[in-house]
């Protein structure tokens, strides 16, 4: 059992602290609080010498964006570790690991909204503005070489994301932009990348981590 | 200037560093307007003209020293510049080689003042040492590439990164006026060659076609004879012989003018020539030029002769013959039909040839565009170098400073979408094609004038398009389909969403999704593993899919499929979406039968099941089951139209399951269930099973519902179903048949009132159901129904009262109401199947003696009478049914009955019919005419007699009751009784006493008896054993078979005694 208590914590503290976390999620019932708990501590503890006890550092934490959740674009996956790491010390702790997860695999829509709205707004302003929106698609078309300007498409993709969500005419997308348009049309809410695991990844996720537990 | 020079300058050789620049003067042009722009710069931007170049251009002047003046420091065989840097002198020449090398703007441009004359020659030198000065001048970050043009980029960088360096900036300005440059060389260039346009076979081809047509002997034609040399035309469109093509040459013709010789001419690549004509005592040709070369038929002609030019005004005022200007193009066209009625001239109908012409000659202009382009996004290249890329000023800035050539490019571009707008598929495709060769071949375009064979392609490409206003929406939905097929899965979604804010319901947007290739990308999209993709490709997918165009264009792409494979996902919106999409597209017979082949039945039935829907609170999981549940009920609706598809369903188990479903409260779930029920129904097992499975309960249930629609549907179910009889007492006793009524009331609603009436007229069919529908007194509003509503309705109201009529009180009901006149009225109608309703109603209602003298007097029977002559058997075995209870009530029946010219000959012709119910009704007629002798001596000279004989070999109950009813009455005039037993009509009659129906016994024994009054027939009748058989009859409770029986035998009996008498006397 020390194995999986790598922080220094007392067994009583370590209980107590997934008691709280069951409760302030409310979305993971006690064993899945402990198996998520579990699963951090393992990820925290495969590099000991980073770990200065504060939990998951930003390489660590992509690492596991990629390999279990199928992450691909690097600024993409630093959004969404800011967005898990809520007081910005460039750790995910346990309970940011617990409570951005619980968005992560259970999150209701409106949850889902706020997060991605919160990975997409790069310079965290409140607002998706075109540089922003530019930045993240640069990728997204395939670049012809015919093409005269590589990144013409870019743009007009922006102009018409943005034709789609900016509903006050702004030329930036507000939060409320965002979640008008996402409520009216589910597919934009991952319009600028792809920051949520996909079904199948979150439920071969939670399989292998309730279920492994559940062997021990 | 880099990219005017690569591709716009004429380079002698393709090899780097080697190639000499021709003197032409295209280039001419352009080194006059690059050393212009170096004088430009030394006077207008000093700043930038002292800028020393990063490397020295270097070439080989031919320079003497003589020439240098004060500002150089003269010292032996060297020449250095006064002015310097850093102690490097900014010019440095070196007579005995040559070499020369600069390194300002500043010092080109006093090089060239002190050269006025060899300004020319040392650019060109120049330019030929250097061939991408910019690159030497501000460093390799800024070569030409081929392609993309990275410099704008490194500037902006280096600007960025060193905001101390004043040089960066300077550097800065210096390229963009460089840019400047570069575009206006480009623009000159464009012009320049867009003058410089070749001939081609298929535009001389059709300047002759067309001046052939206009040629002739009279004084207003503009030739008297145009004609080939040869006749033969080589498959690339030349005449010439191939060791002549060559050398250009595409025809040879012999003109003959209205006021000059015979002109013998060539036509080549390179113009229109007067050759050296016909070489004497041979048919060869002196190839020799022999003049000028015009730049194409009409101009040379025009040239030469006076008469043709006047001559030419003079059409032209009808008709634009005039090509020189692209812009007249538009107004050509248009005045070309015009101009095909006021000229007679047969043969000018070779339009498509005169477009082509007309192209051939703009053929230039799609070149103007491409390059447009590029210059344009060089435009906004420059413009775009300040740091923030999107600032709205720079957008308004751009359409400054270049807003003609933004509207010239948009224009341009708008006209090709036009065309290609009104393509058809096929074409499109080609089409498409072309246009993506076209834009990866821009940059060839640019560099060298367009080989023959691309403008052929062009001008195949442009025939297809032509001026149509075109919606906005096609070239925006082309740009949306663009970024589907080359973006990733952001991309994608992005441009699926937008595209979802078209009006997708339009057909516009719909086929412009056709066209541009959309729906190939939608499918593409459906074989990917991105869940968004898909769901927004199926969104699309669903609302276009209602146009039967796109249906079978999906069919035709293999997008069924598909969809039948994502019915199989665990995504439950996809699958519903899929299954909606299905729905739309099973709409014909092909759709329907692919869903099957693939599976797709026993997908979409496997999605029926779900939960029990009555249970109060349900999940949002639950909620979706349900929703699936009816899109896949939708899908199975569309698909049950099919016969195959319906044993299908039946076979993957959906009965039950519709049979769960239809217990559900919600309408939007009850319509596709009773939709496919209902359309299911037409089967018997799907009867079987409406009625087994307790359907019948629901169906009558939601009859009380709120959506018409529904309604609707529940009453064609019943309508069907109603054919077996269980059913029809079902209906009833779920309190089915006050319902059914009610929605009598729903006169508006057509389709609605068609199902219920059909409903009522099925049901109708059982007795218990007609006196029940006597309560609801339904008749009246029956009989008002019978005026003014559209066939559907009226076939059923009228067999609805057909079935009514079969009770007395409602036939006493229908005379009362008003009834018979709207039903006589409708005897004179068309639709066949109103026409064995209305015949069977009022057959019905003429068993009342009452009914029967309205009928009479509203020439009914003659009516009646008349429709047995229609082509089609269920009318005339209606129609003669309907006769037989009119002839026998009616006053005087026999006077009437021969008051039809030719009625009685019909009617015995009808025998000759090979349908069953035709004969048996025929009889039944014909027993009713035969009551009045005068008739029966009528038809019996018609030959009814051996006519029914032929008939007595029939197997069919129904036939021979009404048979042997005929032959019965026959007997009853002259020798018909012995005429019968000649045709041999008593043995068959004797075996009808075999069968198992009363009736048959009964009609069969009447005849018998008749017939035994002819000894010999007794005699026949006895060899067949008929004593026997009518000796079992005898104990029938049915008095009249008793008694013709007993009459038979007694007659026999009769014979035997006066036979037995005879013998023994």
């Amino acid at each position: 059992m020390s194995r999986i208590r790598p922080l220094d914590m007392s067994r009583k503290q370590y209980q107590q602290m997934a008691d709280t976390l069951c409760i302030l999620t409310k979305r993971f019932n006690r064993h899945e609080v402990q198996c998520l708990m579990k699963v951090f501590n393992t990820l925290a503890g495969t590099f000991p010498e980073r770990r200065v006890g504060v939990g998951l550092d930003r390489n660590t934490f992509r690492n596991v964006l990629h390999n279990t959740f199928g992450m691909t674009d690097d600024m993409i996956m630093d959004r969404v570790f800011r967005a898990f790491d809520k007081d910005n010390d460039s750790y995910v702790s346990m309970r940011e690991w617990i409570e951005g997860l619980s968005i992560f695999l259970r999150g209701t829509l409106d949850e889902k909204i706020k997060f991605c709205f919160e990975v997409f707004d790069l310079n965290g302003d409140g607002f998706i503005s075109r540089e922003e929106m530019f930045h993240m698609l640069k990728s997204s078309l395939i670049k012809q070489p015919t093409e005269e300007d590589p990144d013409e498409g870019v743009k007009d993709l922006v102009e018409i994301a943005l034709k789609k969500m900016d509903y006050d005419h702004d030329n930036k997308v507000s939060y409320t932009d965002f979640e008008k348009a996402v409520k009216d049309e589910n597919l934009l809410l991952e319009a600028f990348g792809p920051c949520l695991p996909d079904t199948k990844s979150a439920l071969a996720f939670e399989e292998h981590a309730f279920k492994k537990s559940k062997d021990e | 200037m880099g990219i005017a020079l690569t591709r716009a300058a004429q380079w002698t050789a393709a090899g780097i560093g080697v190639g000499k620049l021709e003197f032409t003067p295209l280039n001419v042009s352009l080194l006059n307007s690059i050393i212009k722009f170096v004088e430009y710069v030394s006077s207008k931007h000093p700043q930038e003209a002292a800028l020393v170049f990063r490397e020295p251009l270097e070439w080989t002047s031919k320079l003497e020293i003589s020439a240098f003046g004060s500002d150089y420091q003269i010292s032996g065989k060297t020449v250095v510049s006064k002015e310097n840097m850093d102690g490097n002198p900014l010019l440095l020449f070196e007579a005995s080689t040559g070499v020369i090398k600069v390194s300002t703007f500043n010092q080109l441009a006093k090089l060239l003042e002190i050269t006025p004359k060899e300004k020319l020659k040392e650019t060109q030198a120049c330019l030929e040492a250097n061939r991408d000065p910019i690159a030497k001048m501000l460093g390799p970050s800024f070569a030409t590439v081929e392609g993309e043009d990275k410099s704008m980029l490194h500037l902006l960088e280096k600007v960025k990164k060193g905001d101390q360096d004043p040089q960066a900036e300077i550097q800065m300005k210096l390229f963009l006026l460089l840019q400047q440059l570069d575009m206006q060389l480009l623009n000159t260039t464009l012009q320049k060659i867009s003058q410089e346009v070749r001939l081609n076979p298929q535009a001389v081809k059709s300047d002759v076609q067309l001046l052939q047509s206009f040629s002739g002997e009279g004084d207003k034609t503009v030739l008297k004879s145009i004609n080939y040399t040869s006749e033969y035309e080589f498959s690339n469109g030349c005449r010439a012989p191939p060791w002549r093509q060559v050398y250009g040459d595409i025809c040879y013709l012999i003109i003959n003018t209205h006021d000059t010789d015979t002109l013998y001419v060539t036509c080549s690549t390179a113009g229109v020539f007067l050759n050296g004509g016909l070489m004497k005592d041979s048919e060869d040709i002196i190839y020799d030029r022999n003049g000028d070369i015009y730049k194409d038929l009409i101009t040379f002609l025009k040239e030469k002769s006076l008469t043709f030019a006047e001559n030419l005004t003079q059409v032209q005022q009808n008709f634009a013959l005039q090509k020189k200007s692209p812009s007249s193009r538009k107004a050509q066209r248009a005045e070309v039909p015009i101009n095909e009625e006021l000229d007679q001239s047969e043969k000018f109908t070779d339009y498509q040839d005169k477009n082509k012409l007309e192209k051939k000659k703009t053929s230039s202009k799609p070149k103007t565009r491409d390059t447009k382009k590029e210059e344009q996004s060089y435009v906004k290249k420059n413009l775009e170098s300040s740091h923030q890329l999107f600032s709205k000023d720079d957008k308004t800035q751009m359409k400054d400073q270049d807003p003609d050539k933004i509207k010239q490019d948009k224009g341009t571009d708008e006209t090709v979408a036009t065309g290609k707008y009104r393509c058809k598929a096929p074409q499109e495709k080609k089409h498409l094609s072309q246009r993506a060769s076209r834009a990866s071949g821009i940059s060839e375009e640019l560099s060298e004038s367009s080989t023959e064979s691309e403008e052929e392609q062009e001008d195949m490409d442009r025939q297809q398009e032509s001026n149509t206003d075109l919606p906005s929406e096609y070239w925006q939905i082309q740009k949306v389909v663009k970024y589907l097929k080359g973006g990733n899965q952001t991309a994608t979604v992005i441009a699926l969403c937008s595209m979802r804010d078209f009006n997708l319901a339009s057909e516009t947007c719909q086929l412009a999704i056709r066209d541009v290739g959309g729906l190939e990308v939608l499918i593409n999209l459906l074989d990917t593993e991105e869940t968004k993709c898909k769901i927004g490709s199926l969104k699309i997918l669903k609302e276009i899919s209602k146009n039967p165009q796109i249906q079978r264009c999906l069919a035709d792409l293999g997008g069924l499929q598909i969809m039948v494979k994502i019915l199989d996902s665990s995504n439950k919106d996809l699958k519903c979406l899929a299954a909606e999409t299905i729905a739309n597209i099973a709409r014909f017979r092909r759709a329907r039968q692919t869903v099957r082949l693939h599976g797709g039945i026993q997908r979409l039935v496997g999605l029926l099941d779900c939960v029990p829907m009555l249970s109060a609170n349900l999940s949002a999981e639950q909620e979706k089951d349900i929703e699936v549940a009816r899109c896949g009920a939708l899908a199975l609706w569309s698909c049950s139209k099919s016969k195959k598809n319906k044993d299908a369903i039946r076979k993957a188990g959906g009965i039950p399951l519709l049979a769960c479903l239809l217990k559900s409260p919600h309408e939007n779930m009850l319509i596709p269930v009773v939709g496919t029920l209902q359309e299911c129904a037409s089967e018997p097992s799907y009867r079987l099973a409406i009625r087994t499975e307790n359907m019948v309960t629901d169906l009558v249930r939601n009859l009380n519902s709120e959506s018409q629609e529904l309604q609707m549907h529940c009453a064609r179910a019943i309508f069907k179903c109603a054919e077996d009889e269980e059913t029809r007492n079902l209906v009833r006793t779920h309190n089915g048949l006050a319902p059914l009524v009610k929605l009598f009331s729903k006169s508006d609603n057509k389709e609605l009132l068609a199902a219920a009436t059909g409903a009522v007229w099925k049901c109708a069919i059982s007795r218990e159901n007609v006196d029940r529908f006597k309560h609801l007194r339904i008749i009246e509003t029956l009989i008002n129904l019978l005026v003014g509503q559209p066939e559907e309705v009226l076939i059923n109201v009228v067999g609805a009262l057909g079935q009514c009529a079969r009770d007395h009180v409602i036939r006493a009901i229908i005379r009362r109401s008003g009834g018979i006149d709207p039903l006589v009225n409708l005897l004179t109608g068309t639709n066949h199947a109103l026409l064995v309703n209305v015949t069977k109603a009022v057959g019905e209602c003429a068993v009342d003696a009452e009914n029967m003298s309205i009928i009479e007097s509203l020439d009914g029977v003659r009516l009646l009478w008349s429709l047995l002559k229609k082509p089609n058997p269920d009318i005339q075995a209606s129609a003669a049914w309907a006769l037989c209870p009119c002839i026998e009530n009616a006053k005087e029946a026999g006077e009437m009955v021969r008051s039809f010219v030719g009625g009685l000959e019909l009617i015995v012709n009808l025998l000759k019919s090979d349908n069953i119910e035709v004969l048996a009704s025929v009889c039944a007629a014909l027993a009713k005419i035969a009551m009045d002798e005068e008739n029966l001596a009528v038809i019996t000279d018609h030959g009814v007699v051996p006519m029914l004989s032929s008939l007595t070999y029939t197997r069919d109950d129904k036939l021979r009751q009404h048979l042997a009813d005929a032959v019965a009455c026959c007997c009853k005039w002259g020798n018909n009784r012995v005429a019968f037993g000649e045709t041999g009509a008593v043995a068959p009659l004797v075996h009808y006493l075999k069968s198992k129906n009363p009736l048959v016994h009964r009609a069969t024994a009447e005849a018998l008896h008749q017939l035994s009054f002819d000894p010999k027939n007794c005699i026949t009748m006895h060899e067949n054993g008929v004593v026997k058989l009518l000796l079992n009859l005898m104990d029938s409770t049915d008095e009249a078979l008793q008694e013709a029986a007993a009459g038979c035998i007694s007659n026999i009996r009769r014979l035997a005694l006066a036979n037995e008498k005879a013998r023994y006397k």
